[in-house]
């Protein structure tokens, strides 16, 4: 199946778009030999730094390169006033709704988002309620995902308010196009992201406790060094000059959290956690956990830590909850979404499991919970056979599945053996929430390699490009 | 400030790293000896197989003692915890745990090596190939050595590396001189047969000494000067009382920076004063055998209290 989608380069009507032309030019003028070079030296870079990721359930390749693309995705300055706009007061409502949602929850009682939503919702947490965190901040790193259906429709596919990963990615691909095409950056004006680092640093001891004295202690939690994850949780402690720990080298000492140093147990101020909400402290969710701090939500509890992000986030971006945004971001901002929601079946409503049942070919049904596109289903991309095995499976638990139409995501062109081709990207910028909303002019472009493909997570064979904000 | 998780990750990269390197010089011996001399091959890879404390593994794995088997079983063999392949592997994953704490090139060196050498360890080593597998295990160790001296701060990080390398090398040296302490006594010194020149080389060669033993001694090979060398000699690399230099200033810099001083302190203390004091004379009339056995047994000690005074778990 191919849809007609907007590419952000060359779009069939209109010709080469304007953020692309200064690249165009330059691109024109290239050797095509040595382009496929340099291709191959930003795989080497990437091997030889262990940039890699683990794909969960294959043995053999456990560490896997992300594909990089060299050709960046370009985005104006005009066109990221308008994100930055839109995702700045997205961010608000999300934090201001967790407020609410562990308080007061005024929401439920306007009746804007049902109550049993909230209540049955696994991502919950009760043990959060009447809690207020350092700051008064909820969710401080938020990854939220776009995509782009023409010149100017922009929609979130989802705000990942947990624990966001891919940022590396994005300081990554920026330093390998510096070193790959230095004469590109000295062409064209692009806005820097290396700092993000140093913003995240400040971002979170500007969140400390009140309690501390002096510069706050932060350390970055991982589950350890076989997590997927794990490159990018070494490389922001590295980047930030904090420790990286791990639950086994954290306890709780006199009603701090402290970590077991070669000169004895130190204090940390703020816990920059890549460890998800049950696995946190066994003595309060999953007791199996080794992977936490036994009493850390006694500490947390009393102020004397600060987690980033909060226990009990993943309420603001469960996929249930998703829907309602719209009336989420109206209720907080008392202004309409600036940016757009994509049209959501709820699944647990009949009539919607009725329409997605009907029209499963046509849509892409969601696990609620799920993610990094596992467990989901791209109707027009199926096979007949896989259409109906997951129709059972949807009507048998109509309440763990949403249903989105299937979009046209945007293109941007790839580099291939044969030139260059056109693939779908999404864009997932970076936010950063202390006293105030910071995000990094850029983001991370995910691109389905595959032609036609729609999926573009990195599990799943997707790649990833260089962004570029012009500082036009 | 260092955790003491990651203290127990540089700890172990470096015993691993230099365990790497061991291996491939123990095979470099053994296959110098085997084709020196065809008659007794056997019983000289028994001895690399004891020197490198894999004998019962090995012999649970194989019936012959051939150059083919032994070198399959301490360079590439996964399942021998203490091959090159999987001390390489071992010394990657404490690096990637510990990744913060190296340097960018130090890291890189590492990666490297575990890529290039999982690569050429991946098929049985062809006979002919051996002596360029066993050159290139050598030149990766000793990039990442070049990295590591070359770019690291010489801080506590330093400091607990440096404590790996050498209580790894220690034990590496002390037991090649324990496997083959009897072709050392001074009853046997006398006679000087074409045989024991040989078995005194091979000692030399595995701790990389066969030439430089002879920029120090006279050219002949005397079996008290090789002890010596090798035991008490402070500018050899790989001698006991080398080790043991290292291993006490850097405690000693720990001990300063820290403002404390812990068991392993005394310790190593003890060893490195016993070493400075004796002589090669003493340790023979006391008996070299024993000498040794005590010396590992200190060695190993003196780990175990590295690991409990530093917190590594």
């Amino acid at each position: 199946m191919r849809l007609a989608a907007f590419d952000e380069m060359l779009p069939e009507i209109s010709g080469l778009r304007k953020p692309y032309s200064a690249y165009d030019r330059w691109l024109k003028e290239q050797d095509p030999a040595r382009l496929t070079e340099k291709m191959q030296d930003a795989e080497r870079v990437f091997r030889k730094t262990g940039i890699t990721f683990a794909v969960y359930g294959e043995q053999e390749a456990s560490e896997r390169l992300i594909p990089f693309d060299i050709v960046p995705r370009i985005i104006s300055g005009n066109e990221w006033r308008r994100l930055t706009q839109g995702i700045e007061q997205r961010v608000q409502a999300l934090n201001a709704f967790l407020d609410d949602i562990y308080h007061r929850q005024e929401i439920l009682r306007a009746g804007r988002v049902p109550k049993e939503l909230i209540a049955k919702n696994e991502a919950f947490l009760p043990e959060m309620i009447g809690v207020r965190p350092p700051a008064g901040v909820y969710t401080h790193i938020i990854g939220v995902d776009i995509v782009r259906i023409s010149e100017n429709e922009f929609y979130v596919l989802e705000d990942n308010a947990r624990t966001p990963s891919g940022v590396s990615y994005m300081l990554e691909n920026r330093e390998t196009m510096m070193q790959l095409f230095p004469e590109l950056f000295q062409q064209i004006k692009v806005r820097p992201v290396e700092n993000y680092p140093q913003l995240l640093r400040q971002s979170l001891a500007a969140v400390r406790p009140q309690s501390t004295n002096g510069a706050p202690t932060i350390a970055v939690l991982t589950p350890g060094s076989f997590n997927s994850a794990y490159f990018e949780h070494a490389f922001l402690a590295d980047q930030m000059g904090v420790q990286l720990v791990e639950g086994q080298d954290l306890r709780v000492v006199d009603g701090h959290v402290a970590m077991r140093t070669t000169e004895g147990y130190k204090q940390i101020d703020v816990l920059y956690r890549r460890v998800d909400d049950s696995f946190l402290d066994p003595l309060t969710f999953r007791p199996d956990s080794a992977l936490g701090v036994p009493g850390i939500m006694d500490v947390y509890r009393a102020g004397n830590i600060t987690i980033a992000n909060a226990p009990g986030t993943g309420i603001a971006d469960d996929k249930a909850i998703y829907s309602y945004m719209p009336e989420i971001v109206e209720f907080y901002t008392g202004r309409k979404a600036i940016l757009g929601n994509i049209p959501t079946w709820r699944c647990s409503e009949p009539d919607s499991l009725k329409y997605v049942l009907e029209h499963i070919d046509e849509l892409v049904v969601k696990e609620v919970h799920g993610s990094g596109g596992y467990g989901m289903l791209v109707g027009p991309a199926a096979t007949k056979k896989e259409c109906e095995h997951f129709s059972k499976k949807l009507a048998a638990r109509p309440s763990n599945y949403i249903a989105q139409p299937t979009l046209a995501l945007s293109t941007c062109p790839i580099l291939t053996d044969k030139g260059l081709a056109p693939r779908h990207v999404d864009l997932r910028p970076y936010v950063l929430v202390s006293d105030r909303i910071q995000i990094v002019p850029g983001g991370l472009t995910r691109v389905a390699l595959k032609e036609g493909s729609l999926v573009v997570n990195s599990s799943q064979g997707g790649g990833t490009k260089d962004t570029w904000v012009l500082d036009d | 400030m260092l955790l003491g998780r990651t203290a127990n990750g540089l700890y172990w990269m470096n015993r691993y790293i230099e365990r790497a390197e061991n291996m491939a010089r123990l095979v470099d011996a053994g296959l110098r000896m085997a084709l020196t001399r065809t008659q007794n091959a056997s019983e000289e890879w028994n001895s690399v197989l004891l020197s490198a404390g894999s004998d019962a593994a090995f012999t649970q794995k194989y019936s012959d003692y051939t150059a083919a088997n032994v070198a399959d079983f301490l360079l590439r063999d996964t399942a021998n915890p203490s091959s090159t392949m999987t001390s390489i592997e071992t010394a990657r994953n404490n690096a990637r745990m510990v990744r913060t704490a190296l340097t960018r090139e130090t890291w890189e060196s590492i990666n490297e090596a575990w890529m290039s050498l999982k690569r050429m360890l991946a098929k049985p080593i062809d006979e002919r190939d051996l002596p360029s597998v066993l050159d290139a295990i050598k030149r990766e160790t000793a990039l990442i050595r070049g990295a590591f001296y070359g770019t690291m701060l010489r801080n506590e990080i330093f400091d607990f590396s440096q404590l790996g390398t050498y209580v790894e090398r220690a034990d590496n040296t002390a037991r090649i001189l324990d496997v083959k302490y009897y072709v050392l006594l001074p009853s046997i010194s006398w006679v000087g047969s074409t045989l024991d020149n040989y078995q005194w080389e091979s000692i030399l060669r595995s701790v990389s000494a066969h030439r430089s033993y002879r920029w120090v001694y006279e050219a002949d090979y005397k079996p008290s000067n090789i002890a010596d060398y090798l035991i008490l000699n402070v500018r050899m690399p790989r001698s006991l009382t080398f080790c043991y230099r290292f291993l006490t200033e850097h405690l000693k810099f720990l001990g300063d920076d820290y403002g404390e001083r812990h068991a392993c302190h005394v310790t190593a203390g003890k060893t490195q004063a016993m070493l400075s004091a004796g002589s090669i004379k003493d340790i023979f009339d006391a008996g070299l055998h024993e000498f040794l056995a005590n010396f590992i047994r200190d060695n190993i000690r003196l780990g175990d209290e590295i690991a409990q005074d530093y917190r590594f778990y």
